[in-house]
């Protein structure tokens, strides 16, 4: 199903939870919608579902204005935070209320259940009542009662919010699976910025009732276009003067210009590491973490402070010891605009070819 | 020390629960079988026992329904403000804060003979005040926060997901009702209604009030042991309490039956 929003708005009395939103999504597409929480994530999607009305806005579906339609007549599915499963029903039931609502006959509603069952890897448990079920398993009744109906549109809260971590890594590619193999459009809510990257084809970045930007995790990372998404998506850290670091004395030219600076932007090593000894400038390593797979390593230059990783593979560093420390690029971001910068010495001043 | 304690706790307990049952079953019985029937089958205690009968019904009927629909609207709906939500739910507890003498009284300053509104419905061949309706109304008052107190709580703790869950899926309020919300709650119903019904029929202070316990008309069946007391009827008093107590007893057990299910679904 096309979705289309345009000027959402949303007050709860003092608290605006959305504000002029819009954005449209294409039939089949998997979008995250991410920010913090209490960000209007989840209020713009209960708007979407027809569970709560905007003040203002349009919400359309396959081109048709839907807000007058009451959630039961929207065709949507919704997976809750909690589930919300009927407790007092049993698996089967949970599954099959839906059509019965509808209407369906009997064996039709038998055999949608079995494929749905068959389909979300709950063969055996039919006849088992919610609590005698363990997360996942929930998780995965609430999709398949949420998809029995054959909604165009599936929204889905903090699908795996409840979920411990081994088992939601799992349910998140199961999930994108399913989802890829029924071709719905599907929006789901996260405050996980790792589960919104992996599983979503956008992601819509949600902060303070805004829609601060909307696109495919790849171009959100490379190129954000705010600074609450620089430093929302990643690892960062803010630099205050940016102009006293090697490569970036042209951001002198706009006072008042901050950076973020993310750790895969930052290069350290002793001098034989770099190709481009000009480019660089001398540090000192502050911190190790060690990180599992690799070095967290925090480098004082100037009076900046960066961080970055290092492999473990390449010589161990101490605190304290001189490094080389090449910055490739920066965010640059002052009141009025935003950009990246690219470090202008990585140029080679005098390229040699043989 | 402790088995003093222990000791002094069943001597309470015998004196203020036990005591009172074996003596109204001893004076039902003092004359035998023909005094306990006798007091039971005298027309003024059939009638009372019918009347109650009446009361109690009717009662139970209106309360249960209203109390759902109004626990549903001061839980759920979100047309009502929540200030005006805070304010009809501490107007609910009135009737348990009211003596219900009290209770009685204001019906009777509101649609008495003497009252504007009481004056206008008896033209119209209405008799609310020292009538049964009267009666019912004051009865209505003194339970209408039982099935609420027992519903509401049951409803804020299951919150309203499920119901949102089921709206999603196509279903309008009516089957939402008794297909999601109703499995919940019906314990508590059942629990809500016992009281109810207990209440019902013991009620005594509003209903003397109202009812002005006139003889083959408006008395029930407490008004009228109240009446054979004063008579230094005793056997027949007794006999009607003892129908009374034995009512009590048996809803008792069937409160701690629903009170056991109310945790299930």
């Amino acid at each position: 199903m096309h979705v289309e929003v345009r000027g959402l708005n949303k007050r709860f009395g003092e608290f605006q939870a959305v504000k002029d939103v819009d954005f449209s999504i294409a039939k089949g597409q998997l979008i995250g919608l991410l920010g913090p929480s209490g960000g209007g994530k989840t209020s713009i999607l209960r708007m979407l579902a027809g569970l709560e009305t905007p003040d203002a806005g349009d919400i359309l579906f396959h081109g048709r204005r839907v807000n007058e339609l009451p959630p039961q007549e929207r065709g949507i599915g919704f997976v809750f935070q909690n589930y919300a499963l009927f407790k007092h029903m049993t698996v089967e039931g949970n599954i099959a209320f839906g059509l019965e609502v509808k209407k369906w006959s009997k064996p039709r509603i038998k055999e949608r259940v079995a494929e749905l069952v068959e389909l979300t890897g709950l063969s055996g448990f039919e006849k088992r009542y919610p609590h005698q079920l363990s997360g996942g398993q929930r998780q995965r009744v609430a999709f398949a009662r949420a998809l029995a109906p054959e909604p165009q549109l599936l929204l889905l809260d903090e699908p795996f919010a409840a979920i411990d971590a081994k088992i939601r890594q799992e349910l998140r590619s199961w999930l994108r699976e399913m989802i890829d193999r029924l071709g719905i459009t599907s929006i789901f809510v996260t405050h996980d910025q790792d589960e919104a990257i992996e599983v979503a084809d956008e992601i819509m970045i949600i902060n303070k009732g805004n829609l601060e930007q909307k696109g495919t995790p790849w171009e959100i990372y490379k190129n954000p276009q705010t600074p609450f998404v620089a430093g929302f998506i990643g690892e960062s850290t803010i630099v205050e003067n940016i102009a006293s670091i090697r490569g970036f004395e042209d951001a002198a030219s706009w006072p008042g210009t901050k950076a973020l600076i993310r750790p895969e932007y930052v290069e350290i090593g002793k001098p034989s590491e770099f190709r481009l000894l000009s480019a660089t400038e001398t540090g000192k390593v502050r911190h190790l973490h060690f990180r599992g797979s690799e070095w967290l390593v925090e480098v004082e230059v100037g009076s900046s402070k960066l961080v970055t990783y290092r492999s473990l593979e390449k010589e161990v560093l101490h605190p304290g010891d001189p490094v080389q420390v090449l910055v490739h690029r920066a965010y640059l971001f002052n009141d009025s605009d935003s950009w990246i910068m690219e470090n202008k010495l990585k140029e080679d001043p005098m390229p040699v070819h043989i | 020390m402790r088995r003093l304690w222990i000791l002094l706790t069943f001597v309470v307990f015998a004196l203020l629960l036990g005591a009172p049952v074996v003596r109204i079953a001893m004076g039902a019985w003092d004359q035998g079988w023909s005094g306990f029937a006798g007091g039971l089958t005298r027309p003024e205690a059939l009638h009372a026992l019918w009347m109650t009968t009446l009361i109690v019904i009717a009662v139970t009927v209106i309360n249960t329904f209203f109390g759902v629909m109004l626990s549903l609207y001061l839980v759920r709906a979100a047309w009502l403000g929540p200030k005006l939500k805070k304010l009809m739910n501490s107007i609910v507890d009135l009737p348990f804060a009211v003596s219900p003498v009290i209770g009685g009284l204001m019906i009777v300053l509101i649609l008495g003979p003497e009252t504007a509104l009481g004056g206008l419905l008896g033209s119209a061949g209405i008799k609310i005040v020292y009538a049964l309706p009267g009666m019912m109304i004051a009865t209505l008052f003194v339970t209408f926060p039982l099935v609420i107190r027992e519903v509401m709580p049951v409803l804020q703790e299951i919150g309203n997901q499920q119901e949102e869950a089921a709206s999603t899926l196509g279903a309008y309020g009516w089957t939402t009702f008794w297909r999601v919300t109703w499995p919940s709650i019906r314990w508590s119903v059942v629990y809500g209604v016992v009281l109810t019904v207990a209440r019902a029929l013991g009620e005594f202070g509003a209903v003397l009030v109202v009812s002005g316990n006139i003889l083959f008309k408006t008395q029930t069946a407490t008004t009228l042991v109240y009446q054979d007391v004063e008579n230094f009827n005793l056997t027949s008093a007794n006999s009607v309490a003892l129908v009374l107590a034995a009512g009590s007893v048996a809803l008792l057990l069937l409160m701690e039956w629903a009170k056991s299910r109310q945790g299930h679904h």
